[in-house]
């Protein structure tokens, strides 16, 4: 009876761990496409403003860093899963 | 007190705090306390020597001239932290998989443990990062200098510029000596320099804000004055170079990776995988803060400072141009912090790379490898690192010295950063494609390195290294050769243009080459390692690992089978799961049934128990590292190796209890022989006796005894008497022989004329029934030997011949033959049937007579034969023949070439 | 007409001396000098008395004894050993063959006619 949905919670998380990590393989290509989005703007004195450039870098720059943040701190590497001995002690005993 | 004697007072202070802060560092790690030391905190700032002196004081400067450009030298390693997820976390496991040293050896590593690659990107590590020290030391030099001009006091001149360079460039040897080589970790980490390092990030960042700040706030009056300043300023407008923008953002994260420094502090001296994460938006968070002011104080600098005053130092000359005399120190001091931890950082992986690459080898070739097991190895790498730091310094230094600075800060460091991306394509080519090899890797790099120096690095030496007409017309006046304008393209940034042609061809070249070439097993094997380093110690396993694993097997398997049965054995095995034929090379699928049959085949050589481990390890995933499998494949093939020798010794020993077997069974025989040997004797003894007496008593008793019968008994005692004389000289001759006591008589004569009188005194001797034919060699043959001996043994061969042929016409051939050896042979070959199999062993012994119903003598002759032969320094054989008598004399010409007498057992009675 | 005396024995001159001595105390004498054929030349000659030496060419004297004791008709003959070999275990061997007599060479001549006299009496 027990077994069933602990078996569900687990893939559930399982789940949940495979799609942050396509996040974080995402964010880099976004980070791109936005980064290279001044390839755009037409130049000269009809065009954007150096204060206007400044602040778009700025902040897709610091939203970068804050949706790297929140994915760090969700995002466990397969070594590190439950299910799994801790890395360092499983190379101990593999000597 | 002056302000620069202050700067100075404030600088001694800090490089004092720094050897304290390090030397804690050194001493916590030391005592096992050093835990915070290795936070993820730590690790993000140290990964701040990203932010040289370049980007301190160059960035505004660039900013300057530039606009938002700098910000691209950012991007890219933004771009590359968020992305861990892709390459760096790789990186930093097949880093620590592998316990690289540094990016030379990691390269060096992948391809094969090719020590050539490991060279070629050490010089090309040292070609790139050698003018960057030197820009490092101008910064300062020229920072301090300004510092000076500005305060209105005696600036140095130009020898004091050197010198402040030169004491710089030693403090910083010494620094890096100290910390970097304190000891020889294994793992190759720092902590006294990493801590330095963290204290230096934190001061340049914080100084870097505080002139920001000071800047917004203090000068312009606000976020909003600031940005309308921006747009005022003649940046103010958005002006770009598509080109350059992508491609610095691309080179900036090229050289993120593979900067020497970058790699040092990224990777090796990674303590815990899980830093990254936080690394991974800490430090694009750090380069973002760093960036923030630069084009608020590029935008006042220009605005308030007069018109030719140097961009490059207007975090230093603003703060000091507004008399705020204390905010300039703190702005030095992490102008002098950025420099300082960039040089320290990258003279201490230069130097591992110069010194393990480089150096050891050399030394291990020059002295031999004889000091390979003994502990001084150690001391001599801790002294060639030194070296190698103080080398590297002073590298820089005369690079500063000789090209005399002066050039713009910013360009040098682009042109370093193209040159170390040169070693992108085989980086990544190496972590993610398992068809990469050792010689596209080579040749990639060879490409990449040239183009770079052609197109980019001797251009911006300027004038004398590359002539202006070459620049302008290309070398022999072929235009598309130009460095700038390489086939033809023009128009390009010329940085964009070295880019692309070197990092395209040398991407292009890797890749082909790679294509064409064939790895070796070290490279297939270590390559595996690299590719699928994320799954191998992972529960879930991809595709992917089933070819690594082959791979390994394979490996493992050639170090118990061999190269060529496992080779076999891997092919068949392909061949049964494709079910046709398959190409050379090809490895099977790991499946159950494989491996059931590849355990089965390697338990034939390990034992099944240690095949089932072994085979467990690899597929099981389990985290012991294949170098590790390997000693124990190794171990286990000396163990079979000595069992193998176990084995032919124990061949050996049944070889020898067969031979005594052999030995005695021969004895048993000899032992029932000599049992025979007394009453054999018993009877030779009184058969001629029986008579003599019989016939003594006839003459003696019998009165009428007719004068003829009287003549003809007593000749019958007489012949008898002989007989037994005869019998008794023979037993004494063997005794006599059997004992050493004989003295020989050796005097010089002719074998032909010893056989004539041999034939002669035989035929005397018997009836005439057998024919003797003669095949003397051409030339007479003199030999030094005892004639009376030998003649001896002939005539008994020549009695034996003819007592014991069974032909109808009993015939004898006698062949003598010199041989090369100073022997000589005389073979006696008769017609009759020869001596039976199983009497042969015993022929030469007492009493032995090969068949009864002829025998005359009382079976002694072969067995004196043979005594005789071997006091001689010869040998009397037998020779087993389908049909013939054949025995086989053989003799030294001269008693100097007489061999020593053959050990026989003794069986005397 | 004297009884009749096989003599089987290699050596010609044993045979000889033999020959002599009991030829004159008026037996007659047949010799034979191998074992081969042995049985057929007691078959042939039919002698009151055999005379066997052990060591002959062929077969030897204990065999052919052997032999001859198996048939009915020779049961009975009275049979003299003649050995070179005079040893305990000799002897034994000749008895068990079924010798009825055993002299080792070198032997008297007087004692061999002393022998053969009560042998052929018996």
């Amino acid at each position: 009876m027990s077994d069933r949905p602990r078996h569900l919670f687990v893939e559930r998380q399982t789940y949940r761990r495979r799609r942050l990590q396509d996040a974080a393989r995402f964010l880099p290509v976004l980070g791109i496409v936005l980064m290279m989005v001044p390839l755009l703007w037409s130049e000269g004195a009809e065009g954007v403003t150096m204060s206007g450039a400044v602040i778009y870098l700025f902040l897709i720059w610091a939203a970068l860093v804050a949706a790297a943040m929140v994915l760090s701190l969700y995002l466990r590497d397969d070594r590190s899963e439950p299910e799994d001995s801790p890395p360092e002690s499983r190379r101990e005993a593999g000597r | 007190m002056n302000t620069v004697n202050l700067l100075i007072l404030v600088c001694t202070v800090y490089v004092a705090l720094l050897f304290l802060v390090a030397f804690v560092a050194e001493r916590s790690a030391m005592r096992g306390r050093g835990r915070w030391l290795r936070s993820p905190m730590v690790y993000t700032l140290s990964l701040s020597i990203y932010c040289t002196a370049w980007t301190f004081y160059g960035a505004v400067g660039y900013a300057a001239r530039s606009g938002l450009e700098y910000i691209t030298i950012y991007l890219g390693p933004t771009i590359v932290m968020i992305g861990w997820w892709w390459v760096l976390r790789k990186l930093v496991r097949v880093g620590r998989a592998q316990r690289v040293t540094s990016i030379a050896d990691l390269i060096s590593a992948r391809f094969g443990k090719s020590n050539l690659l490991a060279v070629g990107v050490t010089i090309l590590a040292v070609v790139g990062t050698t003018p960057y020290i030197a820009l490092q030391l101008q910064s300062v030099t020229l920072s301090f200098a300004s510092f000076a001009d500005a305060v209105g006091q005696p600036g140095p001149g130009d020898g004091a510029r050197a010198s402040t360079a030169l004491w710089v460039a030693m403090g910083l040897a010494l620094f890096t000596v100290l910390f970097g080589t304190r000891n020889l970790d294994a793992n190759e980490r720092h902590h006294g320099v990493v801590m330095a390092i963290a204290v230096e990030a934190v001061v340049k960042l914080v100084a870097l804000l505080a002139v920001g700040v000071f800047v917004v706030w203090g000068l312009s009056g606000g976020v909003n004055e600031t940005l309308a300043r921006i747009d005022a300023s003649k940046i103010g407008n958005w002006q770009m170079d598509g080109g350059r923008w992508a491609a610095l953002t691309f080179l900036s994260a090229a050289a993120c990776l593979c900067l020497p420094r970058m790699f040092q502090v990224m990777v090796v001296e990674n303590a815990d995988e899980a830093h990254l994460r936080t690394a991974s938006w800490a430090f694009p968070g750090y380069l973002l803060l760093m960036s923030l002011f630069v084009v608020p104080i590029a935008v006042m600098g220009l605005e308030r400072l007069p018109e030719g005053a140097n961009p490059d130092l207007f975090v230093l000359t603003l703060p000091l141009a507004e008399g705020q005399t204390a905010l300039a120190i703190f702005s030095f001091l992490g102008g002098f912090s950025s420099a300082t931890s960039m040089v320290i950082v990258a003279a201490l992986a230069l130097a591992t790379m110069v010194s393990n690459h480089m150096v050891m080898p050399l030394w291990l070739r020059w002295t031999g490898g004889r000091a390979s097991v003994s502990g001084d190895v150690r001391h001599v790498v801790l002294l060639s690192r030194r070296i190698s730091i103080a080398g590297v310094v002073a590298l820089g230094y005369v690079y500063y010295r000789t090209t005399g600075g002066g050039a713009a800060l910013a360009s040098i460091g682009l042109v370093s950063f193209a040159g170390v991306a040169q070693v992108l394509p085989v980086m990544i080519g190496g972590l993610y494609w398992r068809g990469a090899t050792r010689l596209g890797a080579l040749a990639g790099l060879s490409v990449g390195f040239g183009l770079w120096g052609y197109a980019l690095f001797l251009p911006s030496l300027g004038g004398g290294i590359m002539p202006q007409d070459i620049l302008a017309n290309g070398p022999l006046g072929i235009a598309w050769l130009r460095p700038q304008a390489l086939f033809g393209i023009e128009g390009l940034d010329p940085l964009v243009h070295a880019v692309l042609w070197s990092l395209l061809l040398n991407a292009l070249t890797f890749f082909t080459v790679s294509l064409a070439t064939f790895p070796t097993p070290l490279e297939r094997l270590q390559g595996a390692q690299f590719v699928n380093v994320l799954n191998q110690a992972g529960s879930a396993r991809s595709w992917s690992a089933g070819a690594a694993q082959a791979e390994d097997l394979m490996v493992m398997a050639q170090r118990i089978l061999g190269a060529p049965e496992a080779q076999a054995f891997f092919e068949q095995e392909a061949e049964r799961q494709s079910g046709r034929a398959v190409r050379p090379g090809a490895l099977p699928e790991p499946n159950p049934d494989f491996l059931q049959r590849l355990e089965r085949e390697l338990s034939g050589s390990v034992g099944a128990a240690t095949a089932h481990a072994m085979v467990a390890q690899i597929v099981g995933g389990a985290s012991v590292s294949v170098r590790e499998l390997l000693a124990v494949a190794d171990e286990t093939a000396q163990m079979i190796e000595y069992s193998d020798r176990l084995e032919a010794q124990s061949k050996e020993l049944a070889a020898t209890a067969a031979k005594l077997r052999e030995a005695n069974d021969k004895l048993t025989r000899l032992s029932v022989q000599k049992d025979a040997f007394l009453s054999q004797i018993s009877h030779e003894l009184r058969t001629p006796m029986t008579s003599i007496r019989a016939f003594s008593e006839i003459l003696r008793d019998t009165a009428d005894v007719s004068p003829e019968e009287q003549r003809k008994y007593s000749s019958i005692i007489h012949d008898e008497s002989v007989r037994l004389t005869r019998l008794l000289d023979d037993l004494l001759d063997l005794s006599v022989l059997e004992n050493g006591q004989v003295n020989l008589n050796i005097r010089q004569g002719d074998l032909r004329e010893a056989l004539d009188k041999a034939v002669s005194a035989a035929a005397a001797e018997g009836d005439a029934g057998l024919r003797v034919l003669r095949e003397d060699a051409a030339a007479p043959i003199r030999l030094e030997t005892d004639f009376d001996r030998l003649g001896q043994v002939f005539i008994n061969l020549i009695a034996n011949a003819r007592k014991y042929c069974d032909a109808a016409a009993p015939e004898l051939r006698i062949t003598t033959r010199p041989l090369s050896d100073g022997q000589v042979q005389v073979d006696f070959v008769d017609n009759g049937s020869g001596i039976p199999l199983e009497a042969r062993d015993l022929i030469f012994e007492k009493f032995a007579r090969a068949s009864p119903q002829r025998a005359g003598g009382a079976g002694l002759g072969l067995s004196i034969c043979r005594q005789i032969m071997e006091r001689l320094g010869g040998a009397v054989d037998y020779l087993p023949s389908e049909r013939n008598a054949h025995f086989r004399v053989t003799l030294p010409a001269t008693a100097a070439a007489a061999r020593p007498a053959r050990g026989k057992p003794k069986l005397t009675n | 007409m004297g009884k009749r005396v096989l003599v089987i024995e290699d050596e010609p001159n044993i045979i000889e001396a033999i020959k002599f001595f009991l030829s004159r105390d008026g037996w007659e004498v047949f010799t034979h000098s191998n074992g081969h054929d042995a049985l057929e030349a007691v078959d042939r000659r039919a002698p009151d008395l055999l005379i066997l030496d052990v060591m002959l060419p062929g077969r030897s004297g204990y065999e052919i004894l052997r032999e001859l004791r198996a048939q009915e008709r020779w049961a009975k003959l009275p049979v003299l050993i003649l050995t070179a070999r005079g040893q305990t275990k000799d002897r034994e061997m000749a008895a068990a063959a079924g010798a009825s007599r055993f002299m080792t060479k070198p032997f008297s001549n007087t004692d061999i006619l002393e022998a053969v006299r009560e042998l052929a009496e018996a």
